[in-house]
């Protein structure tokens, strides 16, 4: 059972605080858009071993969604930051690379 | 036989004598005994079965890795089955029994499948009952299920008492050996929350037996001396009787604290689950010792070494009187040691080494006790009791050199280190081929979400197996697990030991004959014999002869015999044991209760339950509750003698004919609200709400991105920048949440507040063409329909209460939705049943609401929609917005797929004879598909008998939709003929909707 630090509380919640909303930093296609683009967008996940970017809410918390870094194999939190960003901070991006050099970038 | 020593005994209380029966019969024991100790010490070494071939079973250890000792304890509501014997405390009153016998367990007739062993090797049940096939579920099942199991399950609702608790620590540890309690010391030393479990009721470990000496002490006053610092120590707490059952992601720890196990009905809960966030574990959870495998290795009397000399020391309890010892390494001396000095007799030594000149031997050689180097045991004789051994050459065959009778034999293979808890998370092992064990690979640790080691192996648990070398290790396990400056460690005197030397297969030239008769797994019946069948039959993978043999699938999990096992498999592979590897070490450690699982969550509080405001009053009025969600939800409200088909067509032809009350407070309500709030809604829902009057009410649709139908209700347009979204009962924290989820995440600089007052409301619908005039009865605002049409709302008062009334209908007739803050919920009810005495009003439930919106061909979210649906399918065309750019689901409505005419679409369906469809029914198309199944084109999905329409009425989904008007068509009936039923319109009551506009 995970723990990830709240971005807005500053707690450190328990999963069962938290509920998942898998890959983040998805772009949304909406009418217009071509087959491929709207199935990349509904269906193609990344599902990595390894550096993963997904969206949580503290559900039972303080109701706010926020984006977390994580390494889905070795289940290390590289940070979390908040949900109102379309790129992860660059300090963040950087850590990753240092403790992940193969690390291909989110 | 095995007896009680007249004196000795660490952990009992002579004083303190305490009766219990064991299959019947009055035993006596002493306070401080395991139940395995007091059976042994009333000479009763037979305690069960195993589980395949109904084998006589004694205790072959003395702790949690005991396979063979498991007891039945208690009867009725306070039966617990499969408990270890040589983990339970004796106490006075104590029923245990025997399991897995039939009639007794002195003669027991299941053990007939012993006689036939040579034809029940491992993977027998694959390969017998897999032909023919139907026999599996007819004959074969019905059968093994009644031989197999372990143990019975108990017939009546537990009557014990559980409880669960939440824990932080910085450092836990895991075992209050020496070890864990110097790993303690040096992590609390520097301030760290420290708690300290150990699984037994004692402290201290096999120290004191193995007669360590620490710091110049004796290893028991050392462990009392430091036992009582920590205890001292405010940030330190100590629990023993707490198993710690797990370690899971980010230091999540699991552990099973047995209060009142050992004190039942003093009032105390039975069992504490510990629900602890610990920053680092330290694993100090000993070591366990291995069998030797040579053949009769089962037979009561067979115990290992370690636990012979157990029973001496700690319990006062002789296993027998001549004790056959039976080694490949040093430590199994100190058993001889500690017989001999107990005044028994040690016949012979057996040492498979070729040489056993270390101080040990020679110690046991001085006080004349026979060692026989380079032997080995060929069989063991006995039945249901050890009788005798004969001895042969280890680097032979077996050939029998002398036969020596004993009443036991203490064998040792050498030690595993406990790795479960370093593995549970992923812990990475290395093979120590010195040790002949795996010992966690400290390169490897299991990360926690900081990317640093969340466990941390000290003692024996992490390979260093003697005392000066655990406690050092343990120190520095501890200090480092704190993050705390270096702990001088205390310090043990050395024990000089010889190597062990490996040894899998006793003697190791061994024939099949033999080799069958050698024991891997004691409780399934898994012997050497089987895991190499398993090997040439082509089982490569250790996990994979696991699940083909049962080896290591026991309670105890191959505690005993999974190292023996796959050293076996690897033999018989030709490769070394490291690249065979381990199966997956999985918690729990030892089983936990299901009861410890369950806690405080079981009957009326298994979950929360939402109660509307008028919920008492539905339950002094004959309420049949049905849950939706958490809520409880009236059903029906019974009458009389009336059961509740009666009570829902009687609440039906009252609404319809006169006026009935719904309570409707359970229907989610949220509050859209902001400069934004316009624009977001005619994103979320399929039509415009931006446009939407003030004061007017409008249905909505709204769908997931993906296209499908999710939610439907009413939206009202409260002020300019106020909108109030109805949601479905169960759909209210779903739909806030997507509502959130979409602010926060997509369209995040919108300015909308959402705010979930579904429970800040009661309300009340009030249906039926008599409705107007109950409302006029009541007195206050204006409900004529000039001033309040269908589709409109206002507020007002209402008997004198502040209310808004919604002219919305969901059961087609003349309809007004009462909300008032929920604190006058009740209130209104009441005074709406009391003015409406005259008109006949009666309160109605969900199903009468449900059958109703079906009569008026309403859709229900979960009944028409599946996930799989979009609007159109539903004929709700209608409620989408052509003109809007984009709405959710929009894109995904799009596709193709969805706009094929060969989906299935809405209809309604009147079987010919007016009986009601079966629910569920699908749709016969001709022919069959690939799998022989019958080809369908169509499902139900509302049917009821109208009560309104005295006929059976449906709605449904069918290839082509209303462009099958007039059809006939045959739905699946299970166990009779289809029903024929034909296509029409499913709007079956008031077309034109005069009733509910009017």
């Amino acid at each position: 059972m995970l723990t990830l630090e709240c971005p807005y509380c500053g707690v450190m919640a328990d999963e069962t605080e938290l509920s998942p909303g898998y890959e983040a930093h998805l772009k949304r296609f909406g009418p217009g858009s071509t087959d491929e683009q709207f199935e990349a967008y509904m269906f193609a996940r990344k599902n990595p071993k390894g550096v993963h970017f997904e969206r949580w809410r503290h559900a039972y918390g303080c109701g706010k969604w926020f984006l977390a870094a994580r390494d889905t194999a070795t289940l290390e939190v590289f940070g979390t930051y908040a949900a109102q960003s379309s790129a992860p901070p660059q300090a963040l991006q950087d850590k990753i690379k240092a403790k992940r050099p193969d690390w291909k970038g989110f | 036989m095995s007896t009680r020593l007249a004196k000795g005994g660490r952990l009992i209380d002579r004083s303190a004598a305490v009766e219990f029966t064991f299959n019947g019969r009055r035993l006596k024991g002493f306070k401080g005994d395991t139940l395995a100790a007091s059976l042994l010490a009333n000479d009763q070494m037979l305690m069960g079965r195993s589980f395949k071939y109904h084998r006589a079973r004694g205790a072959v250890a003395s702790g949690a890795e005991e396979p063979n000792a498991l007891i039945n304890l208690g009867r009725g509501a306070f039966m617990e089955p499969n408990q270890r014997a040589t983990t339970t405390e004796t106490f006075e009153g104590m029923e245990a029994q025997s399991q897995n016998h039939w009639p007794s367990l002195d003669f027991d007739v299941g053990v007939v499948n012993n006689a036939l062993a040579r034809f029940l090797p491992g993977g027998f049940y694959y390969k017998t009952f897999i032909h023919p096939r139907a026999a599996w579920k007819h004959v074969f099942e019905p059968v093994i299920r009644k031989a197999a199991g372990l143990g019975k399950a108990p017939t009546e609702m537990d009557g014990d008492r559980y409880e669960q608790a939440y824990a932080f620590c910085d450092v836990l540890v895991a075992g209050g050996g020496i070890a864990g309690l110097q790993a303690a010391l040096a992590a609390a030393s520097g301030g760290a929350r420290v708690m300290v479990l150990e699984q037994t009721p004692f402290w201290g470990g096999r120290a004191p037996v193995d007669g360590d000496v620490i710091d110049g002490m004796p290893a028991d006053t050392w462990v009392k001396t430091t036992v009582e610092a920590l205890e001292k120590m405010p940030n330190v707490m100590m629990r023993t009787r707490c198993m710690v059952a797990g370690v899971y992601d980010h230091g999540y720890v699991l552990a099973e604290d047995r209060i009142a196990d050992h004190t039942p009905g003093d009032g105390r809960p039975k069992k504490r689950l510990w629900r602890i966030r610990a920053t680092r574990i330290v694993a100090a959870t000993g070591a366990l010792e291995r069998p030797l495998s040579f053949a009769g290795n089962d037979i009561p009397g067979v115990m290992l070494a370690s636990a012979v000399r157990d029973y001496v020391t700690n319990w006062a309890v002789s296993p027998g009187d001549r004790t056959v010892v039976v080694t490949n390494n040093d430590d199994a001396y100190r058993t001889a040691i500690a017989l001999k000095e107990a005044g028994l007799v040690v016949p012979v030594i057996v040492d498979a080494r070729t040489q056993a000149n270390g101080p040990l031997p020679t110690k046991a050689r001085a006080m004349g006790i026979r060692v026989e180097t380079g032997k080995a045991i060929a069989k063991v004789k006995g039945g249901k009791r050890v009788t005798g051994v004969s001895l042969c050459m280890q680097a032979g065959e077996g050939a029998a050199l002398e036969d020596i009778s004993c009443d036991v034999v203490a064998m040792s293979g050498g030690w595993s280190p406990v790795v479960h808890l370093w593995s549970h998370c992923g812990g990475k092992l290395n093979w120590d081929a010195t040790h002949a064990m795996f010992r966690p690979d400290a390169t490897r640790p299991p990360i926690s979400h900081d990317g640093q080691a969340m466990v941390y192996p000290a003692g024996a648990a992490n390979g260093a197996l003697k005392a000066a070398d655990a406690l050092a290790d343990a120190a520095a396990q501890g200090a480092a697990a704190a993050g705390a400056a270096p702990f001088t460690a205390a310090s043990a005197e050395p024990r000089e030991e010889a190597a062990l030397e490996p040894v899998w297969v006793m003697p190791q030239g061994a024939g099949y004959k033999l080799k069958s008769k050698m024991w891997l797994d004691y409780q399934n019946d898994v012997k050497v014999s089987d895991v190499q069948l398993a090997a040439r039959e082509g089982y490569e993978s250790v996990e994979h002869t696991k699940r083909y043999t049962t080896l290591g699938m026991a309670t105890d999990q191959g505690k005993l015999s999974n190292i023996n096992g796959l050293a076996i498999l690897a033999g018989a592979l030709n490769r070394d044991i490291p690249n065979v590897g381990t199966t997956t070490f999985r918690p729990p450690y030892t089983p936990v209760t299901l009861g410890a699982l369950a806690g405080e969550a079981r009957g009326e509080i298994f979950q929360p339950l939402r109660r509307s405001p008028i919920h008492a009053w539905h339950e002094a009025n004959g309420a049949y509750f049905e849950p939706v969600g958490l809520w409880r939800r009236p059903y029906c409200f019974t009458r009389g003698g009336e059961n509740h088909a009666q009570s829902v067509e009687r609440e039906i032809l009252n609404t319809r004919n006169g006026v009935g009350l719904l309570d409707a407070s359970t229907l989610g309500k949220l509050i859209v609200k902001g400069p934004d709030a316009g624009r977001f809604l005619d994103m979320l829902y399929t039509n415009v709400m931006s446009t939407l009057g003030i004061g007017k009410c409008r249905y909505g649709l709204m769908c997931n991105e993906n296209g499908f139908l999710s939610d439907d209700g009413v939206v009202v347009r409260l002020s300019d920048d106020t909108w109030l979204c109805h949601t479905t009962t169960g759909g209210a924290e779903r739909i806030h949440a997507h509502m959130e989820d979409w602010l926060q995440c997509e369209w995040w600089d919108w300015q909308v507040y959402v705010a979930n007052v579904t429970e800040e409301y009661a309300q009340i619908a009030v249906a039926g063409p008599k409705s107007r005039a109950l409302l006029e009865k009541l007195g206050g605002m204006d409900v004529s329909a000039e001033t309040l049409p269908f589709m409109s709302f206002a507020d007002g008062t209402l008997g004198g209460l502040p209310v808004r009334a919604y002219r919305i209908s969901f059961s087609g007739e003349l309809s007004y939705e009462l909300a008032v803050p929920a604190s006058y919920g009740l209130e209104l009810w009441e005074k709406l049943v009391e003015a409406g005495r005259d008109l006949g009003v009666m309160p109605y439930g969900t199903e009468a609401m449900h059958i109703m919106r079906a009569e008026k061909g309403f859709i229900m979210i979960g009944d028409e929609t599946d996930g799989t649906v979009i609007p159109q399918d539903l004929n709700l065309g209608w409620a989408i917005s052509k003109k809007k750019a984009d709405y959710l689901g929009k894109r995904g409505q799009e596709r193709s797929f969805l706009a094929s005419p060969d989906r299935w679409k809405l209809a309604g369906f009147e079987t010919l004879d007016g009986s009601v469809i079966p629910d569920g029914a699908y749709i016969i198309a001709p022919g069959s598909n690939a799998n022989g199944q019958g080809n369908t084109q169509g499902r139900v999905t509302s049917t009821y008998y109208s009560p309104t329409l005295k006929k059976g009425i449906a709605m449904g989904l069918i290839k082509g939709g209303m462009g099958r008007a007039g059809d006939v068509v045959e739905f699946t009936k299970i166990g009779g003929a289809p029903v024929k039923a034909k296509v029409v319109d499913p709007v079956f009551y008031d077309k034109e909707g005069a009733n509910q506009n009017g």
